[in-house]
């Protein structure tokens, strides 16, 4: 039950979406280039590099920050970054005492205009059961230790409201320039199931 | 709904399993699968609420022994012939044709 690849043949699979594709073309509902568009969009325009823009501008510019953890969607429009599962955006601050993790314990809600399209661990049934339950384990299983005196708060997404984390700036980059910053985020950092490393 | 999705806090589901540079889509089909979300939206006019609420009456056994895009599959369909866009005996017969190589 562990493997989220396990599955009917991959040609049934096919089938079944073929004949629902082509049924609804043929009725005139959807347009085959237009599934072809989207589909190229959240495969290669979109994904973890629109949020490490955002940490890394919320790292350079305190005013930018504020905004962003006052009014997250908002500030996310600022940097072009909106639109489908990132209507309603909140942005978690990780501090020297709180660590946020994000889950969507009942699917798979995760926020696309800044991350993309979820990894299948995170749709996973082990990672939306156990991070909630026991979420150092799971952590610990990502290489994250946390000391006893860091709070860990696991944050249960819904289909309206999506979660970014913003990690902690990493010390010894106060050279650094955004892009540089940018640079540095990983989209397991943002997820919150991973630190960044000083680099 | 108290149903098999509601995974939090469930015991005996194993590691959380990773894939190192995982590809966005593991094949073409999930691509098309991915593609029809936002197009089926647009014209049948449901929310990701109700589309999750569909995913949620996957049969317990078959929710867990399935992937993420075929739980996708299973909401289409099931949202698409409640409301009248397409009936099970089309889809049936289509999948009948594309098995035999008829369409």
């Amino acid at each position: 039950m562990t493997s989220a690849h396990r599955s009917t043949p991959e040609s049934e699979a096919a089938i079944r979406v073929k004949a629902l594709e082509s049924l609804l073309t043929e009725k005139g509902l959807i347009d085959p280039k237009a599934l072809d568009a989207l589909v190229d969009t959240y495969e290669h325009k979109v994904g973890p590099r629109n949020g490490a823009k955002v940490v890394a501008r919320a790292w350079a510019d305190p005013a930018y920050k504020q905004r962003l953890l006052s009014d997250a969607t908002a500030a996310i429009k600022e940097l072009g970054f909106s639109g489908l599962q990132g209507e309603d955006m909140v942005v978690l601050e990780n501090t020297p005492d709180v660590h946020n993790v994000v889950v969507c314990t009942l699917c798979s809600c995760y926020p696309w205009p800044t991350l993309g399209l979820p990894p299948v661990w995170y749709k996973s049934a082990p990672y939306r059961a156990r991070v909630v339950s026991d979420p150092r384990g799971v952590l610990k299983e990502f290489g994250t230790e946390l000391p006893d005196t860091v709070e860990v708060r696991t944050w249960d997404t819904t289909a309206e409201l999506r979660y970014l984390v913003l990690p902690e700036r990493p010390p010894g980059t106060e050279g650094l320039n955004e892009d540089q910053l940018a640079a540095l985020v990983t989209r397991d950092s943002m997820i919150g199931v991973t630190r960044l490393p000083t680099p | 709904m108290n149903g098999i999705h509601d995974l939090g806090g469930m015991h005996g589901l194993g590691p959380v399993l990773r894939e190192d540079n995982e590809p966005v889509f593991h094949a073409d089909w999930e691509r098309r699968a991915f593609g029809l979300f936002a197009s089926t939206f647009v014209f049948a006019g449901y929310s990701v609420d109700e589309f999750r609420h569909a995913i949620e009456k996957i049969p317990p056994a078959h929710y867990l022994d399935s992937t993420y895009y075929e739980h996708w599959m299973f909401a289409f369909e099931e949202t698409l012939i409640k409301r009248g866009f397409v009936t099970r005996d089309e889809l049936d017969a289509r999948m009948a044709q594309l098995r035999a190589g008829e369409h």
